[in-house]
């Protein structure tokens, strides 16, 4: 007898569609990407994804995802497209490669994806990414100056550098930082800051075209925004733009070591909701903390006590 | 919700330009405006006015303090973060202390060549490198939709309403951008339609549809109007009942004039039998596409065209509030549509009881503030509702989650002035003119290398060598033309016989677009026309997806290597490059912008029209830039 609890949802209808001419079945309602990720082959439930994350509303803005849908002109993302009786799916055409080795090329050559961990690095792999052939990486740009680009406006190039996001990384607290070299624009710590966790609002897209970032009101620092250090940005960040000062500080002093890495599962103390907490441990230390996206409660995201209220458990 | 706020205080003049756009509609100010009464729905139904209040700043003080933004943040409930979000993504305001008067210099494909970087040099000896200056500046822009009379300058004046000059003389603008003259000054340069629309000139042409009441009709006077016409297509309509309008819009196969040609009937039906209410619409007047002023001339000469068309359009989708968004270059099209809204509210042909026939619909005009993308239908919505302009994902398509998540039927200037013409002849009369299924007339935007450039009216399946020759001929010896516009692409001497339909241009691998006939004769420089195509898909998108956001700046650097005969490996290989970027950008960006970014650049490199070095130019005539 099965322990699990009855959980009384919705009933949905079952939809058929065909991924690369297979038969699927899944729950109306559900994407694309779902539809390959439970009833997919070990390929199509592999397909890369960078702005997508389980516990976020699809934001359909990296197009790394992207599928051949039968009667479309453009390929569809398959994260945000929900299925449809009938649907005809092809995600191996060569157009498809195209497009997602493009996406990540392009990526490639305008931000450090040193950081995106290592399904993105064996994506770049696979689909064949050569990030080089846009000519050498344009020199950072100074502290702030990317922040005070007026839309609409910019200098023409020579095409002699491949313009690139390089700048310095911000830090202005002792709790994250934000090394916007790494920023792929993905929007996911703004809808996680924003409607989808933490109802903040203390970023948002600024600017416009390649010249948009994620910005505080006026770029102030963040002790002068509306930030609230819950981190639930860090905990959806893809690309390591946003991360700890511990793992930060870890990482420029060369001590990071992911490998010898320990994760402690455990529940949060401060108060009664009862989070479930992931202690990531190095060399003895916590280093960050996280919640499994899959929580029932948390959903993934934290509160500041959670997330960085952790030092009375090393002071011993 | 709680809006934690930096220290800076909005000036009494900020203040006073907030709270007199929005004391009307929201009453007025709490005593202590920074303790954010409200929250929820009450809130979030403020955000559509943050757009406005934008303006109203930036119309009154010429840029967008902190202390302004706080303001504006606090009056709205919306975070300080988002509002500077939406402020930073439109090229006509500014986040940083700047000149009261300030000059856009079109620079674009149009103008560019034929004075508008002569009159830049000019500014920067008289007022200093762009952007820099105490009491004027000037700045680059894209096309200002006055190609007609090139070259085309805009004046932002703090305090003061916006103008346009065209042609602008340098003399006259550097006058200006030193507080000598006036929008009502620059008006009355305006004032004779005959430029813009050669065919209103004697002898008049004949079968003028859309164009029929341009020159003849005063566009300030609503008692012309109607003693032109006016308002019989909204009374035929009420005779007919809404579902009746429908159907003849569907027989008369009229497709959408900006650039997409989907069939309106279909999309009026969509909305019209929607179950979701309200229901919304939307006049698309962003009209940016550079090359294009169709919409900008309608819009001028004949204003209340476009109040009874949106009218009709209201009634026969049961639609009672109508957005007419128009782009924020366009100071002119601006003030007479206000006007002609103004007058037909007054009159009641807007209102609680349209013509005394029980229905409601009224107008509510928004202004774009520089940004193409924002002519995109999605992004459009965004930006309407207070957002960054950046386009949705479709689907949901507008018809079923539109304005505000509402069913939305948004339509481009010219097809709504088409649908009073339908409602005069009837559906299949309409139908009866044009050719295939491209139903009835087209207004081109004739510029360039042809004596008289401005607006013309032909009948679908017109050529293009009729249609120049009705613009008097070629200047010069003919190179290419540009069709459609940026997004569009070249069409060489030997395709003139094209037959302009949908189809027509679709066989020779080309797209009417927005009706933009660009010519270019061998004098001209092409490659410098294609790097201000790249330049511009680079400055004009929105940012959010990668294929149009990187793809767009990539495109840009190959075409400058390209130029500089300094191709990474060799040229070939930047071909390639290029080819790889356009599939992508065509492929899998979100929106339009992004799919149609590298069409031109293509379009040059199949015709072999971009020259270098290695592959030297058939005409032997390039010049060679600064």
């Amino acid at each position: 007898m099965t322990t699990a609890p009855v959980m009384l949802g919705e009933i949905k209808r079952v939809v058929t569609l065909t991924v690369d001419g297979r038969e699927v079945r899944v729950p109306e309602g559900s994407t694309i990407l779902q539809a390959m990720k439970a009833e997919g082959t070990p390929e199509q439930a592999d397909t890369p994804t960078l702005c997508w994350a389980p516990n976020l509303t699809p934001i359909n803005a990296c197009r790394v995802c992207v599928v051949e849908v039968e009667g479309s002109r453009v390929l569809v993302p398959s994260c945000a497209r929900t299925v449809e009786d009938g649907m005809q799916v092809r995600t191996d055409s060569e157009k498809v490669r195209h497009s997602r080795r493009m996406v990540l090329e392009l990526l490639a050559s305008s931000v450090d994806m040193s950081q995106a961990g290592a399904d993105v690095a064996r994506w770049m792999q696979d689909y064949g990414v050569d990030a080089d052939r846009y000519g050498p990486p344009a020199p950072p740009a100074a502290a702030g100056e990317r922040d005070r680009r007026h839309a609409g406006h910019h200098h023409a190039p020579d095409g002699s550098h491949a313009e690139t996001v390089a700048q310095p990384v911000k830090v202005d607290n002792d709790l994250y930082v934000r090394d916007y070299s790494r920023c792929i624009l993905c929007y996911k710590c703004v809808k996680a800051c924003g409607t989808d966790a933490q109802f903040t609002f203390a970023i948002s897209a600024a600017g416009r075209g390649f010249d948009a970032r994620i910005a505080t009101e006026f770029d102030a620092e963040l002790p002068d925004s509306a930030c609230v250090y819950c981190g639930n940005c860090i905990g959806v960040c893809p690309t390591g733009a946003l991360k700890s000062v511990r793992e930060h500080e870890l990482r420029e002093a060369d001590d990071w070591d992911p490998e010898e890495e320990t994760v402690t599962t455990t529940i949060c103390s401060f108060c009664g909701v009862g989070c479930n907490l992931e202690l990531h441990v190095q060399q003895g230390s916590i280093v960050n903390v996280t919640s499994p996206a899959d929580h029932s409660v948390t959903h993934g995201h934290l509160c500041v006590k959670g997330r960085f209220g952790f030092q009375h458990v090393q002071n011993l | 919700m709680d809006l934690r706020l930096s220290a800076a205080e909005a000036t009494a003049e900020e203040r006073a330009a907030v709270d007199a756009l929005l004391d009307p509609l929201l009453g007025p100010r709490e005593v202590d405006d920074r303790a954010g009464p409200d929250s929820g729905h009450e809130a979030r139904g403020r955000r559509h006015l943050l757009l406005p209040a934008l303006h109203a700043v930036s119309d009154a003080v010429g840029y967008l303090s902190e202390g302004a933004l706080n303001h504006v943040a606090t009056r709205l409930s919306v975070p300080p973060a988002d509002v500077y979000g939406v402020a930073t993504f439109y090229a006509m305001f500014t986040v940083e202390p700047r000149a009261r008067r300030v000059v856009h210099v079109c620079d674009d494909v149009a103008c560019g060549p034929v004075g508008g970087e002569d009159l830049a040099a000019r500014l920067t000896a008289d007022l200093g490198p762009e952007g820099v200056g105490e009491e004027a500046c000037w700045v680059r822009s894209p096309c200002l939709g006055l190609c007609e009379r090139a070259p085309a300058v805009m004046f932002q004046v703090a305090g003061e309403p916006d103008f346009s000059q065209a042609p602008a003389h340098a003399d006259d603008v550097v006058a200006a951008a030193r507080g000598g003259a006036t929008a009502v000054e620059a008006d009355a340069a305006f004032a004779d339609p005959r430029v813009s629309v050669p065919q209103t000139r004697a002898p008049r042409g004949e079968g003028l549809r859309l164009l029929r009441r341009i020159g003849v009709v005063d566009p300030g006077s609503l008692d012309d109007y109607r003693a032109h016409g006016g308002y019989e297509a909204l009374r035929r309509a009420v005779e007919l009942g809404a579902s009746r309008v429908v159907r003849e819009l569907k027989d008369s196969a009229l497709t959408g004039r900006g650039g997409a040609a989907f069939p309106t009937g279909v999309k009026w039906e969509g909305v019209a039998t929607a179950q979701v209410r309200p229901h919304y619409l939307v006049c698309n007047a962003d009209e940016s596409e550079p090359g294009t002023f169709k919409d900008r001339v309608l819009m001028e000469y004949d204003p209340f065209g476009l109040v009874e068309a949106m009218t009709i359009a209201g009634w026969a989708t049961g639609c009672e509030r109508g957005y007419l968004y128009i782009r924020g270059e366009y100071p002119l099209a601006t003030r007479r549509l206000e006007h002609a809204i103004e007058e037909a509210r007054r009159r009641g042909f807007l209102g609680a009881d349209v013509l005394g026939e029980g229905f409601t619909f009224d107008i509510e005009l928004r202004r774009g503030a520089g940004a193409y993308i924002c002519g995109e239908e999605t992004a459009l919505l965004n930006s309407i509702e207070g957002f960054r302009g950046e386009p949705r994902n479709k689907p949901p398509f507008p018809s079923v989650s539109g304005l505000f998540g509402k069913p939305t039927v948004i339509n481009n200037v010219e097809t709504l002035y088409n649908v009073l013409q339908v409602l005069d002849v009837g559906g299949p009369a309409f139908a009866s003119v044009g050719a295939e299924r491209s139903t009835g007339t087209k207004l081109f935007c004739v510029a360039g290398s042809v004596a008289v450039p401005g607006v013309y009216e032909v009948e679908f399946g017109t050529t293009l060598r009729e249609l120049l020759t009705l613009a008097g001929g070629l200047r010069g010896e003919l190179r290419t033309i540009l069709l459609g516009g940026a997004a569009g692409g070249f069409v060489m001497p030997d395709q003139l016989d094209v037959p302009l339909t949908l189809e027509g241009a679709r066989e020779i691998g080309a797209t009417l677009g927005s009706g933009v006939v660009l010519a270019f004769d061998t004098d001209a420089d092409l490659v410098a026309t294609l790097r201000r195509i790249a330049a511009f898909f680079r400055d004009e998108s929105c940012g959010q997806c990668v294929p149009c956001r990187v793809g767009t700046v990539r495109q840009e650097e190959a075409l400058a290597r390209l130029e500089r005969g300094a191709p990474l490996g060799d040229r070939e290989t930047e071909l390639a490059l290029l080819d790889d970027l356009a599939r992508v950008m065509r492929d899998a960006s979100i929106c339009g912008l992004g799919q149609t970014a590298p069409a031109a650049v293509q379009s040059a490199l199949s015709l072999r029209l971009l020259s270098s070095p290695a592959d030297p130019s058939t005409n032997g005539h390039r010049r060679v830039g600064p």
